[in-house]
């Protein structure tokens, strides 16, 4: 049976092997996250979320298995995958002399959108993050919470199906996390668009969200924050867990 | 259309960052009018020049110098674009470049082209300031020069970005300079004709004959008189295609450095 497009994952992942030379950074990575869902990606540093996330981003191709987004092979068909991807990197992308709306036309025409379209839609977009005063400001001038909402207004604007975040709240304090956060589940119920969010920070999860925890290239598990942790807290479980593979 | 408003948009980009940075413009001009002013009035009467073509009649070597000058600027302005790529390897500007859904040939070459185009606005800056100072191009050379300074931009700004894909981690400009910059202007043709340089070293003449730089100025040279230098046109073009290649191949998901390198950070 084919299933209707609708059904169709934002991201499916079956697979996924990737090794450096002889550090295998991920093996047989599989999972998927549905439209509209919000799934964290756990790891410590070195687990292979940074491998993981250049593959999903095709900064280099993997070694074997698949990489779908909304439905496109990666491999295959990496236009289409790309035109549903949007991605905050650890990094910032946006340049600190220009303007916001300067930067946010730049990525638009990177995507392909017509000058007068890109207008309407960055005007949207900063309505969402909540920065519409601050079109005309210049990157620089921003606070770092801010910055890091510009840089998701800047993965939306060409309506991607999957958003993905890349340690979107390094940096951030605690209230700038929980402000980012909020905003990525509100985003969720408005634009309907998917969102990995890749971590190390284990208190930034609510015990209903889906987590996928990823040790030494490997899943460890794949379930919400609380069926994970049970009773005791996420990272005594986390702790667990690692402690009894580790060899 | 579409692939129109990825180059606009890339374009205009680097154009509002050079017109931010300011400072950068005046450094372009002042490097080769020091050249201009300074080294070539003392040269003026160290060295003689016998009459070669393009020129039909004895010149003076601020006349002689500056196509060599332009050579220049562009030089600098590819390194300096190579540079600002591995800046933004490390921020995640070149990540969100390459993330876009264009293809990444396309996404270079537009990267390159909108680049070069900016290099050219300090390259007639330079000319003009120079034509005060009293260096007359032909009337027609204002016009044809300006294809030969694209082709030769567009190959110095490939090599720049082949080095960018070569470089891990930012480093300090000196090191493109004394390995990149120094050796290729000077062993050129920029400052002095390559019958000269036999006259000293065959060696040297043979190095600045393969340097592609030189070929670049003679290119510039010639079509600063509205003439046509076909061989320096087909080195420089060559080198192009070959530099370009070549960055495409690093630049290449499946192949190229970025796979070997661990993609930058790890």
């Amino acid at each position: 049976m084919i299933p209707a497009p609708a059904a169709l994952s934002a991201l499916e992942i079956s697979g996924l092997s990737h090794r450096f030379g002889r550090v295998q950074a991920l093996r047989e990575v599989s999972f998927s996250i549905p439209q509209g869902a919000f799934c964290a990606l756990l790891g410590v540093n070195g687990a292979g979320k940074t491998t993981l996330v250049s593959l999903i981003t095709r900064l280099y191709n993997s070694n074997s298995g698949e990489i779908g987004v909304a439905g496109h092979d990666l491999r295959r068909n990496p236009r289409q995958a790309l035109s549903k991807l949007g991605v905050v990197f650890q990094s910032r992308a946006l340049d600190a002399d220009l303007t916001l709306e300067q930067n946010l036309s730049y990525h638009a025409a990177l995507h392909g959108i017509a000058p007068a379209k890109a207008r309407l839609r960055i005007g949207e977009v900063l309505e969402l993050v909540d920065l519409s005063g601050k079109r005309k400001a210049r990157v620089a001038t921003l606070s770092g919470g801010q910055q890091r909402r510009a840089e998701i207004a800047r993965a939306l604007l060409h309506r991607p199906q999957l958003l993905l975040l890349d340690e979107a709240t390094a940096g951030l304090d605690l209230r700038a996390r929980g402000d980012l956060l909020a905003l990525v589940r509100h985003l969720i119920a408005e634009e309907g668009v998917s969102t990995l969010w890749a971590t190390h920070i284990f208190e930034e999860l609510q015990p209903a969200d889906r987590a996928i925890l990823l040790h030494r290239g490997a899943v460890l598990a794949d379930a919400t924050c609380a069926e994970i942790a049970g009773d005791r807290t996420l990272e005594q479980a986390f702790l667990a867990m690692t402690g009894a593979t580790a060899a | 259309m579409i692939w129109w408003y990825v180059f606009r948009g890339i374009a205009l980009r680097e154009f509002l960052r050079f017109i931010r940075q300011k400072e950068r413009f005046f450094a372009a001009l002042v490097r080769p009018l020091v050249w201009l002013f300074i080294f070539a009035a003392g040269f003026r009467s160290v060295l003689g020049l016998s009459i070669t073509p393009p020129y039909r009649t004895y010149v003076l070597y601020e006349v002689y110098v500056t196509p060599g000058l332009c050579g220049l600027i562009l030089l600098f302005a590819g390194m300096q674009s190579s540079l600002s790529m591995v800046y933004d390897r490390e921020t995640g500007a070149m990540r969100s470049l390459l993330v876009s859904p264009a293809p990444r040939w396309y996404l270079l070459g537009s990267k390159l082209l909108a680049s070069v185009l900016v290099a050219l606005l300090q390259v007639y800056a330079f000319l003009l300031i120079a034509r005060l100072w009293g260096v007359k191009p032909d009337p027609w050379g204002w016009l044809t020069v300006a294809p030969a300074l694209l082709m030769a931009g567009l190959m110095l700004g490939a090599l720049g970005l082949l080095i960018s894909s070569a470089i891990k981690q930012l480093e300090n400009f000196a090191g493109v300079m004394n390995f990149v910059i120094f050796p290729m202007f000077f062993a050129s043709s920029a400052l002095y004709p390559l019958w000269r340089l036999r006259e000293s070293s065959p060696l040297l003449q043979n190095i600045a004959w393969f340097n592609p730089f030189t070929h670049a100025v003679e290119l510039i040279r010639f079509a600063l008189y509205a003439k046509l230098n076909l061989e320096a046109l087909l080195v420089t073009a060559g080198c192009t295609a070959v530099f370009f290649a070549l960055t495409l191949f690093m630049y290449n998901p499946a192949k190229g450095l970025w796979r070997a390198a661990r993609g930058g950070k790890s």
